[in-house]
């Protein structure tokens, strides 16, 4: 059953993703991107909670180090799409 | 069971907001408020899930953290807007290799994990090292690190297949097995099929098809994720993975529909013998020099730039943002032509002339300026090949014929920025360098510009 759970959700924020991204400009489609790659990057959560076990197991070692991959990718995407699209601008006047 | 559930309720939330993020990236005036509220669901996430009872040390966590942002920042602040594509598909890689590494701990640390839960995490695992492996290669590429050109030798299907099969045995040996741990080689050996796998997806692409690799990689990065979330039966994994993961298919599918290629043309024409046109192209190359340019320019009501790749190599953008002005002062109207796969990534030309201040409001895309564009008295064509080249529209037969291209040459003149008669990426002969209303000026974009703004400025 919670297979099944699972794959409702997927199906529906396929869907979801579909429809939001479809709307997106071809101006935006570099920020975008990147954006979308620190989303992506929400594998940190599910690295912290696999990390989190009792130290000196192989699985911690593991886990924090895709903790560290992850927060690169979280922090290092929102701070450079940021910085792209502080560049976007209206003409002045 | 309290702290669950508030963490599940925070996930929600967390799921709202990237939702609504999103959302509001649909437009350049709310982009950076998208972005912004996407990234404060980032943090809620991640701080509602360090109150997770089941974390009992925190020391490996926070130190990974501390590092990972200190890399981030310094990533972010430092890397040049020319480079943009490399940057993401690093970061593509990176977050491919993190899924990678959450598949391999919950392996290492799993007993009695169900059958499905191993499907899930195999397939994060394999995904993940292809999305690693894969980017690490685009990235070579894109920064000329190794060859731009397809990379192909005989027999590539043949090992590619084996490879598949390989990898199916090895995910088949691990699924069924209930003790992973016991069994370690095949671990490995399943990881390292993965990342000879990536490399050999992205090698035979060439580099003017990199635009949908990226996407393809960006999707693949999602979709990695998202099978984590299986892997670790987490919602809010599975939610942003799969957005993610869909919106690089969609972003996949406008690059192939932009190139009017299907994706597994794009994927693996590297692996059929290329076309030779006999085609012979009538007229000849008529040169001219920047500073006969600028009277035709001086003159103009009118003008259009089209930018392609050779503009971010020149790093002309600014020098043409300052000849725009200059020609807005002197009564022409400017606008920009950005054909859809422009450049390296999708929106690549988008991002370097928002460098250069240029308003997006004077962006147009491919159909809305062909409409248009025997009105412009000039197209100024600035290191674009391929994406002007009318052999898509007249020339059955060309690789390129039913491309959609920016009808650069109906405009009444045409001035070709370019380095020298080189052909594009695609290696295919451009016929608009030998219309009777083109002219080439040859020479690094970005001296030709500066060029042209001395003699405006005389």
């Amino acid at each position: 059953m919670d297979a099944i759970y699972l794959l409702f959700i997927l199906i529906l924020s396929i869907f979801v993703g579909f429809e939001l991204i479809h709307k997106v400009p071809a101006t935006l489609h570099t920020p975008l991107m990147s954006g979308a790659n620190a989303i992506s990057g929400i594998t940190v959560v599910g690295a912290i909670t696999i990390s989190g076990g009792p130290l000196d197991q192989y699985a911690t070692y593991l886990g924090a180090f895709a903790v560290f991959l992850a927060t690169i990718n979280v922090v290092g995407g929102y701070l450079v799409t940021d910085r792209m699209l502080a560049m976007f601008k209206k003409k002045e006047g | 069971m309290e702290t669950d559930l508030v963490i599940n309720f925070t996930y929600v939330l967390a799921a709202i907001l990237f939702i609504l993020g999103l959302k509001f990236l649909g437009h350049p005036s709310s982009a950076r408020k998208g972005n912004a509220l996407s990234g404060a669901a980032m943090l809620l996430a991640i701080v509602v899930t360090l109150l997770d009872r089941s974390i009992v040390s925190f020391e490996w966590i926070l130190l990974a953290m501390f590092a990972g942002s200190i890399v981030g920042i310094f990533a972010a602040r430092l890397v040049a807007m020319t480079a943009m594509p490399e940057m993401v598909s690093l970061f593509n890689g990176i977050g491919g290799l993190a899924s990678l590494f959450v598949a391999w701990s919950t392996l290492e640390k799993g007993i009695n994990l169900s059958q499905f839960v191993l499907i899930a995490t195999m397939l994060a695992l394999l995904i993940g090292g292809v999305t690693f492996s894969g980017s690490i290669v685009a990235w070579a590429k894109l920064s000329e690190r190794i060859t731009g050109r397809a990379v192909v030798f005989r027999g590539q299907a043949i090992v590619n297949s084996a490879i598949v099969v390989a990898i199916l045995v090895a995910g088949y040996v691990l699924v069924t097995q209930p003790n992973i741990p016991n069994i370690p080689n095949i671990l490995y050996i399943a990881m390292a099929l993965a990342l000879v796998m990536g490399i050999m997806l992205v090698m035979p692409i060439g580099g003017a098809d990199m635009p949908v690799v990226i996407s393809l990689l960006n999707s693949y990065s999602g979709l990695a994720a998202c099978a984590a979330g299986f892997a670790i039966q987490n919602n809010l994994l599975i939610v942003a993975g799969s957005l993610v993961g869909a919106g690089g298919i969609i972003l996949t599918s406008i690059m192939c529909k932009a190139m009017n290629r299907s994706l597994s043309n794009v994927l693996f024409s590297g692996f059929q013998p290329v076309h030779t046109s006999d085609m012979v192209i009538e007229g000849e190359v008529k040169p001219l020099s920047a500073d006969d340019a600028y009277y035709v320019l001086e003159a103009a009501q009118s003008v259009v730039v089209v930018p392609g790749y050779g503009m971010a190599v020149a790093q002309a953008q600014h020098a043409m943002k300052e000849l725009q002005e200059l020609l807005e002062n002197n009564g022409a109207e400017v606008a920009y032509a950005i054909h859809p796969v422009a450049g390296r990534m999708p929106g690549h030309m988008n991002v370097l002339l928002a460098e250069a201040d240029v308003s997006y409001e004077q962006l147009f895309e491919m159909d809305e300026i062909n409409n248009r564009i025997e009105n412009f008295d000039v197209a100024l064509v600035i290191g674009a090949n391929d994406v002007v080249n009318p052999a898509a529209r007249e020339m059955q037969g060309s690789p390129i014929y039913g491309m959609p291209v920016i009808n650069a040459d109906l405009a009444k003149n045409v001035f070709v920025l370019k380095r020298g008669m080189a052909s594009g990426f695609a290696g295919i002969d451009n016929p608009l360098f030998f219309k009777p209303n083109s002219r080439m000026i040859f020479g690094d974009a970005k001296d030709t510009l500066n060029n042209m703004i001395r003699q405006f400025a005389d």
